[in-house]
């Protein structure tokens, strides 16, 4: 076996010298002097108001469902920011490199960025806010008082938080990956790409995914089994349906990323032939893999934002959702079709005319489903008493958006239009408009929505309505010039153009993504008002909305046992049939109430998980033996603690439930 | 859940806490993260399937299986496999000792199936048929290396089980381990026999 050594490998540092650090990068020098004095005052400031035994104590080692629902928000938001910095980058360089300029990013430095912006934005923005999401709301509205594996979620998200960390490592030591977010060999095989930054992105996404597995399976399990007494599945509120499908397509997608991704690794340490070009390897058999995962994922992703529209759009028209079974069947559908579309990818991998069109057509078929849904939410609205708060205008844009994104969708499902846009800017439009049009406005809903619920006081509305007009309007200028350009024949992933007319509309483009710049900007801004104005905006109901699912029972932010009784269920609207039966809160007979204890495990293994991570990037052997078998000894040495639960004694729950009582008292009068 | 208390169409709450037996969902979660892990096979059968043929001039698989020797290795897995069954009819029997003889048996039969699929390893490579070789070898290696790894890892969790009876006795935590690691192991069987038929069996007809 031929190990790939460059030039000398130190046992103690590996493939890692001095000049593995991009000191003649200005840029990410810049970058690196303003993050690191970011971090240096975050951490002072940790330590000067001594908050990290607040921090460790009452967050990292929190087995709370909301407590971790909230830090995969955090993650998903600062994450949002590094991979916006690489848009504006790209949207920037493209503007410039005109008639003969080369831009400001070299070719190095730009594969990086258009690589590492679709691996941020998929793995580190929209899947933590989706899980985190999911997170928070499914035991609310179930009336659990935790998911099915408490120790599981604490662990799950740190492995997501550790694959974050390896990612922004790469910025500062070494390299990212320079081929695409997908990888694809033989590109990212050893021969094409020898240096660390392909195994910087499988070892981020393995650990990460490790993390987005455990976390389908326990919330699977959750949904399954600790629904409140009466709710049935089809009593079940529509967020946690489509929670449920995307957790099952969770589980059956990323088992697939994990093996190919294990695939490319043997290929590129011990030399196996998977994905060459040599020795009978298949490349395109990688890109088959890839896209049985891939495709699934972007329902992953999209599902339960279906599942937010619903609620906001029910909540904000005051009406039971329309069509609800027919909701779920939709959602269903689309499960089930996320599997069998993946070859749209690739039509043009030159499968012959009856598989294209198999595919074309099941592709196809899914706007179905989903245009059912659409019509559902407009049925809703219909005659309905509708309040255009900020979660219902964020719907409104998604509704618009997103058709507009699902139509030019249905457009590439055409095998012989595919040929012709294939890999251009036509398709980078097209999946921008449904992933920003629906996953990041679902998010933006789902956060001005529930907010209240996690802190006991809403969002300032009037940056709240800055952020809404910048982003949407943002969006349309950085992506309609796209489609203009697709059609016109740029393909995707240029650093410099000859032809002097696509310029105005790359122009046009970047003053889009300076507007969106804008909007995130507004939205941090909201946060910030919000969390000054905070008594001002204080709601001490736990209902500011009105809503009519179970989160809205309980108090705001909802005390850690979630529910001081466990909620008994009669209507798909629980919340709304008990307010509609008058409902009176109890206020005595409470009982002790069974709990999980915090542990500091799942951080000790994830950090070790990293350890292995790095120490394969930069062939450390050492630093991957000595991290596996800590690994394996935490993981031994946690299995032999039983104790993991205690018991909130009725006093603690009568005393925190009397302050509720004197606030709702205080709030009548 | 099964409906813990009865309640009415009046009844907006439950007045006692539910009865959650503990770990309730543990066999379920446990069944889900299998079906995962079936997933992860059902992509390298699938790879190998797209590959097995890919010799690149190298050695094919008649020229390299010796299917006695699989055959041994097989029914030392199928032993296995009916030895933790021993185990968990010694477990409901609530017999502690035996319970531990039986997983140990068990452990002794899952070493010497990792031995002989070590030493065909060592073997093929010797012979030049490394998993550098070919795509047929990249993908048969990688395919039957990690069942082997998930026996290495079920033996070390079998241990650690046996030493965990030994402290706390066969209580109801315990037992539920051993469920777990019961359905993981014959998954492996189950996995196993996918292997010597597709792999072994389908290969010496090539």
């Amino acid at each position: 076996m031929q190990t790939v050594t460059s030039p000398a490998l130190s046992p103690i540092f590996g493939r890692f010298t001095i000049e593995s650090l991009p000191l003649h990068e200005p840029i990410v020098v810049g970058t690196f002097a303003m993050v690191a004095f970011g971090g240096v005052v975050l951490l002072a400031v940790i330590t000067k108001f001594k908050l990290w035994g607040y921090l460790w104590t009452e967050w990292f080692t929190s087995v709370d469902h909301k407590k971790i629902g909230i830090m995969y928000m955090i993650l998903g938001i600062v994450m949002l920011l590094r991979g916006f910095s690489d848009a504006i980058m790209m949207r920037l360089q493209q503007a410039m490199a005109f008639g003969g300029s080369e831009g400001y990013l070299n070719a190095h430095h730009y594969d990086q960025v258009f690589t590492a912006h679709g691996v941020i934005m998929i793995f580190f923005v929209a899947m933590p806010i989706v899980t985190g999401l999911m997170n928070y709301i499914v035991p609310l509205q179930i009336g659990a008082r935790d998911v099915s594996f408490p120790f599981l979620n604490n662990f799950s998200f740190w492995m997501t938080a550790g694959g974050a960390v390896i990612i922004m490592m790469s910025l500062f030591v070494g390299e990212f990956a320079q081929t695409g977010w997908l990888a694809m060999p033989p590109l990212s095989g050893i021969a094409a790409s020898p240096g660390v930054g392909v195994d910087y992105y499988i070892w981020a996404l393995q650990v990460a995914g490790v993390g987005t597995l455990l976390s389908g399976v326990n919330l699977i399990a959750t949904i399954v089994k600790m629904r409140a007494p009466g709710m049935t599945m089809m009593k079940m509120p529509v967020f946690c349906w489509t929670a449920l499908c995307t957790n099952v397509l969770i589980v059956a997608a990323f088992p697939v990323l994990t093996a190919v991704l294990a695939l490319l690794s043997l290929d590129r340490y011990v030399d196996t032939a998977f994905f060459t070009n040599t020795l009978g390897g298949n490349p395109m058999m990688y890109v088959n893999l890839i896209w049985i995962w891939g495709h699934p994922e972007v329902y992953i992703l999209i599902l339960p934002m279906f599942g937010v529209f619903s609620e906001v759009v029910s909540t904000f028209s005051g009406k039971r959702l329309f069509g609800y079974t027919s909701m779920i069947y939709a959602t269903l559908v689309i499960t089930i079709l996320a599997y069998l579309v993946w070859l749209h990818h690739f039509f043009t991998m030159g499968s012959g005319a009856s598989v294209n069109s198999f595919f074309g057509i099941t592709t196809m078929i899914i706007s179905i489903p989903t245009g059912a849904k659409i019509f559902n939410w407009l049925f809703t609205m219909y005659r309905g008493r509708v309040r255009f708060e900020l979660p219902m205008m964020w719907a409104i844009a998604f509704m618009i958006t997103f058709t507009l994104g699902g139509m030019t969708g249905v457009l590439l499902a055409v095998p012989p239009a595919d040929f012709v846009l294939h890999n251009s800017l036509f398709l980078v439009a097209h999946f921008h408009n449904v992933i920003i049009g629906g996953v990041l406005f679902g998010a933006f809903a789902a956060i001005n929505y529930w907010w209240p619920k996690a802190f006991g006081f809403k969002l300032d509305t009037v940056w709240g309505k800055r952020s809404f007009w910048l982003w949407v309007s943002g969006f349309y200028f950085a992506f309609m010039p796209l489609y203009v350009l697709g059609l016109m024949g740029v393909t995707r992933r240029l650093r410099t153009f000859d032809d002097p007319s696509f310029q105005i509309w790359f122009i046009i483009a970047g003053f889009g993504a300076l507007l969106i710049a804008l909007g995130i900007a507004a939205m941090l801004i909201q946060f910030a008002v919000s969390i000054r104005d905070r008594e001002k905006l204080r709601d001490v109901t736990g209902d500011p909305w009105n809503g009519r699912t179970l989160e809205w029972a309980t108090s705001s932010p909802p005390p850690d046992y979630n529910f001081a009784f466990t909620p008994v269920v009669h209507d798909n609207d629980a919340w709304a049939d008990m307010k509609l039966r008058g409902y009176e809160r109890p206020v005595t007979g409470y009982r002790d109430i069974h709990m999980p204890s915090n542990t500091g495990a799942g951080v000790i293994l994830a950090g070790l998980s990293v350890g292995i991570g790095v120490g394969m990037i930069w062939y450390v052997w050492w630093l991957v033996a000595v991290s596996f078998f800590a690994l394996v000894a935490v993981a031994i040495g946690h299995s032999f603690n039983y104790a993991r639960d205690f018991h909130i004694p009725a006093a603690t729950v009568t005393v925190t439930e009397e302050k509720r009582t004197a606030a709702l008292a205080g709030a009548a009068l | 859940m099964s409906q813990p208390a009865a309640y009415t169409i009046d009844d907006f709450h439950l007045a006692e806490e539910p009865h959650h037996p503990e770990g309730s969902s543990t066999m379920l979660g446990f069944w889900i993260y299998l079906m995962s892990d079936c997933l992860i096979f059902a992509m390298l059968f699938a790879t190998y399937g797209v590959l097995g043929t890919s010799y690149a001039g190298g050695p094919t698989p008649r020229e390299l299986f010796d299917l006695p020797l699989v055959a041994v290795n097989t029914a030392m897995l199928l032993f296995s496999s009916i030895t933790y069954g021993f185990a968990m009819l010694a477990m409901v029997d609530g017999k502690k000792g035996a319970t531990q003889a039986w997983l140990l048996v068990t452990a002794v039969f899952g070493l010497a199936f990792l031995g002989i699929e070590l030493y065909e390893f060592n073997h093929l490579i010797h012979e030049g048929a490394g998993p550098w070789t070919s795509a047929f070898l990249s993908s048969f290696f990688t395919l039957v290396g990690t069942h082997g790894l998930h026996v290495t890892f079920g033996i070390v969790w079998l241990v650690t089980l046996v030493v965990q009876v030994q402290k706390r006795g066969l209580i109801p935590a315990n037992r539920r381990r051993l469920m777990c690691l019961s359905l993981f192991w014959h998954f492996l069987d189950v996995i196993w026999i996918g292997v010597f038929t597709f792999v072994y069996l389908m290969g010496m007809l090539r």
